[in-house]
């Protein structure tokens, strides 16, 4: 049971009090493109690629809660141009190479490119110097590919306990940091934490299993990502 | 083969060479009595996988590296993939029956798409309408205008070669099916029974264009046989009971009248019998047997060496097809450069028939997909690509990561005897006044039959027009032709 409703591209949304917009949104079919978001997780609102119209103004939709009333702009095109902005922004600040990404495939930001249409990014290319961090016997942390989306950072802390990753420095330096002196060996991080299993792109990456889904088999090789959600708006069969 | 001496000499260049994988630049320099002194196929251009692929990790491998080319991808992909099985200490006996049949079946497909290719898209033009003739008809459109039944069957040919790759790579190009230890997916029945049905047409075709080229190279035999031609040392990986592999084998290399060199030499210890010569004036090594030296030691290799190092062929109507190219040099090396393209679709045969065998085999369909081992840190890896022999090399240290990776592609072995052919077309037709367009059209005869794929050995770039100048000494351009 619902406990009131709200308007998404003027379509009537049930919501229950304390679910945010994105929430409610899913469990109305309705996909809202997210990164940093990640069920079991608290919302974070860094990526900014669910930002909505809420009332006029702009939100995320992963952190705003759903209120009685609410109108929120959600497929418009002014809000497809930013997302797709934002996605092609986080392409070219970090070193995504697909063609030998394990990941690909299996890779949130790489489906959120292909459900955007972006073809090749608009904006120059940064090719930030980023390391690689091996230590662990079990899970390698490859910063070319972060996308400081912080479910890793969120994960360790409140689904694990354990505080293996955090983030450092500001604004646009901000990075996602390994805990420790000596790198990611010398942290008590097990592959089977939800910290190394939570990554959306291909920076947190479980040792020695790349490539053993075939090309075909992968999560986004068949449906677009986000096609889980909108096929519980699927219609109704006749006489039901 | 060059001067050490430059002075007092013209200087010729072709750039780019024309219809190969590639980009290539020919210098010829003249002295003073327009003679040819010095002829250089220079590579200057640099790719630099080796150093790309330190520092990641080693399952990535086979897929990375297979980036250096759009041609022959498998050939690295499959070459890497082989030296991470060493790396994780799995042994090429250890491999499941589904792991090695899905990487050879793999490769065949590999084989035949890049040999179809090459004879019919590159190779053919020049061989069904003359070297001298006009370069406007002398191409691949030429050819299908003048061939068209011929022009489909190049493009059914090479379609079916990537239609085998898709299914066992996952893509026709790129693709992931080899991971270390083994291969990532099975053939279905599906898919089996879909490559089965074309198969007949495709083994029939085969067969036509290997026929073609032998009726091509009879009648010109006397023309072809002096061509860019000289004797050599041949080399490549053979079966242990001597049979042609193109996937798995220890090396074997044989000098010009059929005495070995080399035998048994397991891929691990290449090293022990393989070195590179650095050249200031080429990006590409030039690669030699260690015990005789770089001055006698180079070797050729890819199909017209496969053809001379086997003692036979484990496929019928290829066994027979090679009893019948080596009768033609009464059962010594064939040293003609031109004998490549016939050897080459005696191999393209040969893998059709491997395709077939497989396809028959069950254990195609078996789900156990990978072996595991202990790790060991370093791996060689070294098959036959459609170009040649290929070696890959890498250590990886306790973190899982590349540490070193030396790269020994197929094009890089034939950078001596390409040299070789370039001069000794110059030394025969350069009439010593003008630069013709035949003996343009000649020099990129003679290094297209070694199918050389540049791209791999350094960089990839594709067709360009042919830019011809002549240097005097004080280096000024004396003659200058441009074919756009």
């Amino acid at each position: 049971m619902s406990d009131f409703t709200f308007t998404i591209d003027g379509v009537e949304v049930p919501a229950k009090r304390g679910q945010t917009i994105l929430e409610a949104a899913d469990a109305a079919g309705i996909y809202i493109p997210r990164l940093c978001w990640a069920k079991d997780l608290a919302p974070g609102g860094h990526c900014r690629v669910c930002t909505v119209l809420v009332n006029g103004r702009p939100q995320s939709a992963c952190t705003h809660p759903a209120g009685p009333g609410m109108v929120v702009d959600h497929d418009t095109a002014e809000l497809r141009a930013w997302r797709k902005n934002i996605v092609e922004m986080l392409f070219v600040e970090g070193n995504h190479y697909c063609m030998f990404c394990e990941k690909s495939g299996n890779c949130e930001l790489q489906a959120l490119g292909y459900r955007m249409g972006m073809t090749t990014p608009k904006y120059p290319y940064m090719f930030p110097q980023r390391t690689v961090d091996a230590t662990h016997p079990d899970v390698m942390v490859d910063h070319n590919r972060c996308i400081a989306c912080g479910r890793c950072v969120r994960a360790s802390r409140d689904l694990d306990g354990k505080n293996v990753f955090q983030f450092v420095q500001r604004g646009h330096h901000v990075r996602v940091a390994v805990n420790a002196d000596g790198g990611l060996g010398r942290t008590n991080l097990s592959a089977a934490d939800q910290a190394a299993q939570l990554c959306p792109v291909g920076a947190i990456l479980i040792k020695r299993v790349g490539y053993a889904v075939p090309v075909g088999r992968r999560l986004y090789d068949v449906k677009p990502i986000g096609s889980e959600i909108e096929a519980k708006r699927a219609p109704a069969p006749s006489g039901k | 083969m060059t001067m050490t001496t430059t002075t007092e000499l013209k200087r010729i260049i072709i750039e780019p060479v024309t219809r190969v994988e590639g980009h290539g630049k020919v210098s010829l320099l003249l002295d003073a009595q327009n003679k040819v002194k010095q002829a250089r196929l220079h590579i200057v251009e640099f790719r630099g996988f080796e150093r790309f692929v330190q520092g990641r990790p080693y399952w990535e491998t086979p897929v990375l590296v297979q980036r250096l080319c759009g041609i022959c991808p498998v050939s690295h992909h499959l070459c890497a993939a082989k030296a991470m099985d060493m790396v994780i200490g799995v042994d090429a006996d250890q491999l499941t029956p589904v792991g090695e049949k899905m990487r050879r079946l793999m490769h065949y497909g590999q084989t035949l798409q890049s040999h179809a290719l090459h004879f019919f898209h590159l190779a053919s033009p020049d061989l069904l309408f003359g070297f001298d003739a006009d370069p406007q008809i002398r191409n691949v459109l030429g050819v299908a205008a003048k061939f068209p039944d011929l022009a489909v069957r190049a493009v059914l040919l090479r379609r079916y070669g990537q239609e085998v790759i898709k299914f066992t790579a996952g893509k026709k190009i790129h693709g992931t099916g080899a991971v270390p230890g083994g291969i990532n997916k099975n053939l279905s029945v599906a898919e089996r029974d879909e490559l089965k049905k074309e198969l007949p047409k495709i083994l029939e075709w085969s067969v036509g264009g290997l026929e073609l080229c032998k009726k091509f190279t009879r009648e010109h035999l006397a023309e072809l046989a002096d061509f860019g031609s000289f004797p050599s040392n041949h080399l490549s990986i053979v079966r242990k009971d001597g049979a042609m592999d193109l996937y798995d084998g220890n090396l074997r290399a044989i000098d010009s009248e059929g005495k070995r060199i080399i035998d048994g030499v397991a891929p691990k210890d290449y090293l022990s019998v393989i070195r590179e010569e650095v050249r200031p004036w080429s990006y590409m090594k030039f690669p030699f047997l260690k015990d005789l030296g770089p001055e006698k030691g180079w070797y050729r290799v890819g199909p017209l060496a496969r053809l001379n190092t086997c003692d036979f062929i484990d496929t019928p109507l290829a066994e027979k097809e090679r009893q019948e190219f080596t009768a033609l040099t009464k059962g010594k090396p064939n040293n003609i450069t031109m004998a490549y393209h016939w050897a080459r679709l005696i191999e393209m045969l040969h893998a059709v028939e491997k395709i077939q065998l497989l396809l028959d085999d069950p254990d195609l369909q078996a789900d156990n997909l990978t072996a595991q081992g202990t790790f060991r840190g370093e791996g060689v890896g070294i098959l036959e690509a459609p170009r040649g022999t290929l070696f890959h090399h890498y250590r990886v240290d306790k973190n899982d990561q590349v540490t070193m990776a030396n790269l020994i592609v197929s094009t890089t072995n034939n950078n001596e005897p390409m040299n070789l052919a370039v001069r000794k077309v110059a030394e025969q037709f350069f009439d010593g006044r003008a630069v013709t367009e035949g003996l343009l059209n000649r020099i990129e005869v003679a290094i297209r039959a070694y199918d050389p794929c540049l791209s791999c050995a350094t960089h990839a770039m594709g067709q360009m027009p042919l830019v011809v100048e002549a240097f005097d000494e004080a280096g000024r351009v004396v003659s200058r032709a441009v074919k756009s």
